[in-house]
């Protein structure tokens, strides 16, 4: 727990409040008082109200960081395994590494029909980077926040994948990837495929084209918002729970088991949302390779 | 919650990623993943060549065996036929030299028959010509009467 004076709806809002750097708009009345003067200021915003205020020009932190942050350390830890790789008897963590290399690699065999040699990279890149941040759900929500509350940083969301930002980033990523592939394998068959798909003739081509691009829109945004949605509820839970050790004794000792069987079964989720992740990627693109 | 310029930076961040891990990271691992496999591969069919090489060579060395021991038979029976010939051959080189051993024997026996003969003849003469002065009384002259002495002895 921070402060004694928070509330639980503090605490737990606090806790769901990224550390923010932004721009703040000319006339904002900031936290302290003072007014922002004309032209804006990018400052680290003190509490949600002013990372609301900033709009679209501001960005997490620490959502960045810890994503950036294991997005390197997977490189690192499989690019080092890749410069030791050799046909020899595997050991340690190259058994692991070439274990999940493997899995990505036969699901991708399984489900890409076509030629392309960034689909199978893409994927292992989203498994392992997105099952490291959905990882970081199983640290006490209260661990990292609170060491660095002691060396003053205030605000810290050390699960990146509970930031929509975040997981829309890469679903925007793929959506692109998708948009891309369609264009370049169907050419204009692209475009007949939104037109004239499902009812082939020409008067229906505008219903066509709105259920098309509708269904078209909700890929990317069902994948995104999935992996967001079930790393913030699952969060959320955590949060609760760890607001309930605040509740006295006798509420400690069932909140603490609470706490274990929630990490256990979290275990499972966030390895199916991993999973799920980077399959929806696999087939999307799979489909986008697909001319009919 | 809001939607920021975080979006824009993992987008990007994204992109980093997934270009890192397609150009340094997948090829290298595959590569050695497959030519593990490959390896193992070779391993597995150079294991069931050896077996089956291993029954060859079985089979070989029990056709070897058979062989070997048809010879060895062959061996023996020649040295036992020859042990026999061998065995003929001294009986009938014994049974030559105890003929020639007999036939010597033989005529040393008939030589030394003439030569008692010989010695006989010889005294008869004079063994008859005392017998005959000694019936006469009267000394015989022994030129007169060596031609019917010698004719006696003769017959004898």
């Amino acid at each position: 727990m921070a402060g004694e004076t928070q509330t639980i709806s503090e605490y737990i809002v606090h806790h769901l409040t990224n550390l923010t750097y932004g721009k703040l708009p000319a006339g904002f009345e900031r936290e302290d008082g003072s007014i922002v003067a004309d032209g804006g200021a990018w400052v680290m915003a003190h509490g949600g109200e002013e990372a609301a205020a900033m709009g679209f020009n501001a960005i997490h932190v620490d959502s960045m960081a810890w994503s950036i942050g294991l997005g390197i350390f997977f490189c690192w830890l499989f690019r080092g395994v890749a410069k030791k790789a050799q046909a020899g008897v595997p050991s340690g963590v190259l058994n692991l590494v070439e274990m999940v290399v493997e899995f990505v690699d036969n699901t991708v065999r399984d489900t890409f029909h076509g030629k392309n040699k960034l689909v199978a990279p893409l994927a292992l890149t989203i498994f392992v980077w997105v099952f490291l941040m959905n990882l970081m759900d199983l640290l006490p929500v209260d661990l990292i926040p609170t060491l660095l509350g002691l060396v003053g940083v205030h605000y810290q969301k050390i699960v990146p994948s509970t930031d929509p930002n975040i997981t829309m980033g890469m679903a925007l990523g793929i959506f692109i990837l998708m948009l891309y592939y369609s264009i370049k394998v169907k050419g204009f068959g692209f475009v007949r495929e939104l037109t004239l798909n499902p009812f082939n003739h020409w008067i229906f081509i505008p219903v066509n084209l709105f259920m098309e691009v509708v269904g078209l829109l909700a890929k990317p945004f069902s994948l995104g918002l999935r992996l967001f949605g079930n790393m913030y509820a699952g969060e959320m839970i955590f949060i609760l729970i760890a607001a309930l050790f605040s509740a006295g004794l006798a509420w400690a000792v069932p909140a603490g088991l609470l706490q274990v069987g929630w990490a256990i079964f979290h275990i499972l989720v966030i390895t199916l949302q991993a999973f799920i992740f980077m399959v929806l990627t696999i087939v999307y693109l799979s489909m986008a390779h697909e001319d009919h | 919650m809001n939607i920021n310029l975080t979006l824009i930076g993992q987008m990007i961040a994204f992109v980093c990623f997934v270009v890192f891990c397609m150009k340094y990271v997948w090829p290298p691992i595959i590569a050695a993943m497959q030519e593990r496999a490959d390896k193992i591969a070779d391993g597995l069919a150079a294991a069931d060549r050896a077996s089956h090489d291993l029954e060859l060579a079985k089979e070989k060395a029990v056709e070897r065996l058979k062989e070997a021991k048809e010879e060895a038979a062959a061996i023996v029976d020649s040295a036992n036929k020859r042990g026999s010939q061998l065995v003929e051959e001294a009986k009938q080189a014994a049974l030559v030299e105890v003929q020639r051993v007999k036939a010597s024997a033989q005529a040393e026996i008939e030589q030394e028959a003439n030569r008692a003969r010989e010695q006989l003849r010889s005294q008869v003469a004079v063994l008859s010509l005392a017998g005959a002065e000694k019936i006469l009384g009267a000394t015989i002259d022994p030129k007169a009467h060596a031609e019917m002495v010698e004719k006696l002895a003769a017959e004898l």
